[in-house]
């Protein structure tokens, strides 16, 4: 059974199993326009809550993505070196920016789920 | 380029943007469309394919008029008015005593004493203080005009005037005419594609953009497809690329300032301008290919292998048509040869990018 939460930021974080899987949502993804560069973080690498994950840059600008939570990177998708696209055409799919253990899921407390982050954005 | 938030001005034909499901943001002062619902990827590469309209009302048209009219824009530019042909456009700039570059403009002689000038968005204010200023030694008027501003950029661009009633197909390249009552039309443009740029009265626009982009091959493009486009055409934006502490030497933008001109130094800024030349200048605008795909941004400091210093980047981005990121900037002169390689940091990451030839694609202007 899997768990999606949403930040006001406009990530998306899915739990399987104990191993968080994060991204940007269709609408972040439409904010920010064609990505033209992914910059991801190495496996192993250990983040606190609000530290930079990724970078996402765009034709005009880069945009930081943060860590939902205190973890380490267990695995990111290499897909998007070489095709930055797939975040703007499946965000919520083969778009998924990295995978991360959680040092306490609680820290995802006080997220928003679907229902609640479609309707922050009025 | 100064961004002003506080109460932009608005296009005329702000609602057809909204109709076309613009994204606006702010620009110079104005509410400016970003992207259209296609994005920038793709209205930057319908423009090298078929024929993009920008609505770029916000740059500002000033029409000088009077007996003086070549003489006055001979001082105020570093430019041969009277020596251009009627019916030709050259592109200029408009110096400060220290010959730092206040704006570049196009200047289109329309007649004898009759001229039209069109200038940056940002700097029009500062441009005509400037221009006013210099004319009150003149028998000269010189009037910002009240028009909407369009652009129809490549391929299909002359094909798809002459199907909405506007033959402008006698026009070369950095040429004008006045095809109607209060109506300006140049073959020029931003985006190193043929294309067109038509000033009309308010009043009459929204029938023409209409008219326009009715057309399959016209889409709207917005700021940043216009900027990507410019940035590979190797085209300067004035705010990053120029402005009042670089010169022409260094800008690269000599070629736009005859050497009669030059030595003649009857223009504002003539005399710092020949003591640069004269020294030579130390740093000089170049082209910038960064390897990889991570884009490097305005503001960027360059370094040599031994990490010094060397220069800066003014404009960067992705090159959608190039399919790499793509980058403008100013060098030390000995490092200014294409090929030469030079280093950057991004956040933390040391990224190497080499002199590269402008522009990255080739201009595909109508020479005639």
């Amino acid at each position: 059974m899997s768990k999606i939460y949403f930040t006001p930021d406009h990530e998306w974080i899915k739990i399987e199993g104990g191993v968080a899987t994060v991204g940007i949502t269709d609408y972040a993804q439409e904010q920010l326009g064609d990505l033209v560069f992914v910059e991801l973080p190495e496996t192993g690498a250990t983040l606190s809550k609000g530290d930079t994950a990724v970078v996402v840059e765009s034709v005009k600008a880069a945009s930081d993505v943060y860590a939902p939570a205190d973890g380490e990177i267990t695995a990111v998708n290499d897909t998007l070196s070489s095709d930055p696209s797939l975040v703007n055409s499946a965000p919520a799919g083969d778009g998924w920016l990295w995978k991360m253990t959680l040092t306490d899921e609680s820290q995802l407390e006080g997220l928003m789920d679907e229902a609640a982050y479609q309707a922050s954005l009025g | 380029m100064s961004e002003n938030t506080a109460s932009p001005k608005h296009l005329p034909l702000e609602a057809l943007h909204e109709e076309a499901g613009a994204r606006f943001g702010a620009f110079a002062g104005w509410r400016m469309p970003l992207t259209y619902p296609a994005g920038v990827m793709k209205e930057h590469l319908h423009t090298r394919a078929s024929a993009g309209l920008f609505d770029i009302s916000h740059m500002q048209l000033f029409e000088v008029q009077g007996p003086d009219a070549a003489r006055f824009l001979s001082h105020a530019c570093p430019l041969d008015a009277a020596g251009l042909g009627e019916g030709r456009s050259k592109y200029t700039v408009l110096l400060n005593d220290e010959a730092g570059i206040i704006d570049d403009l196009i200047v289109t002689r329309l007649g004898a004493e009759r001229f039209m000038v069109v200038a940056n968005a940002g700097n029009a204010a500062t441009d005509e203080a400037h221009f006013r200023a210099i004319a009150e030694d003149f028998n000269v008027s010189f009037e910002p005009l009240e028009r909407v501003l369009l652009a129809l950029q490549g391929p299909d661009a002359e094909a798809v005037l002459i199907a909405a009633g506007l033959d402008l197909s006698d026009l070369v390249f950095m040429s004008g005419t006045e095809p109607k009552d209060g109506w300006f039309a140049a073959r020029s443009g931003y985006t190193g594609e043929d294309g067109f740029e038509v000033a009309l009265p308010v009043d009459e626009a929204e029938r023409f953009a209409r008219k326009l982009i009715a057309d399959e091959r016209v889409e709207w493009i917005g700021l940043a497809a216009r900027d990507s486009l410019r940035l590979e055409a190797g085209l300067c934006l004035h705010g990053q690329d120029l402005d009042q502490t670089t010169d022409p030497a260094s800008a690269a933008i000599l070629w736009a300032i005859p050497k009669a001109v030059r030595e003649g130094g009857g223009f504002v800024g003539a005399q710092a301008l020949g003591a640069i030349l004269a020294k030579g200048a130390n740093q000089k605008r170049v082209g910038l290919k960064p390897e990889g795909r991570q884009p490097v941004r305005a503001g960027a400091l360059l370094v040599n292998e031994a990490g010094e210093a060397v220069g800066r980047v003014t404009s960067g981005g992705f090159g959608p048509s190039v399919g790499h990121p793509v980058a403008m900037g100013y060098v030390d002169k000995q490092l200014s040869e294409p090929g030469t390689r030079l280093f950057t940091e991004v956040r933390g990451n040391r990224i190497a990018l080499d002199v590269h030839s402008l522009p990255f694609t080739p201009q595909r202007y109508h020479k005639g």
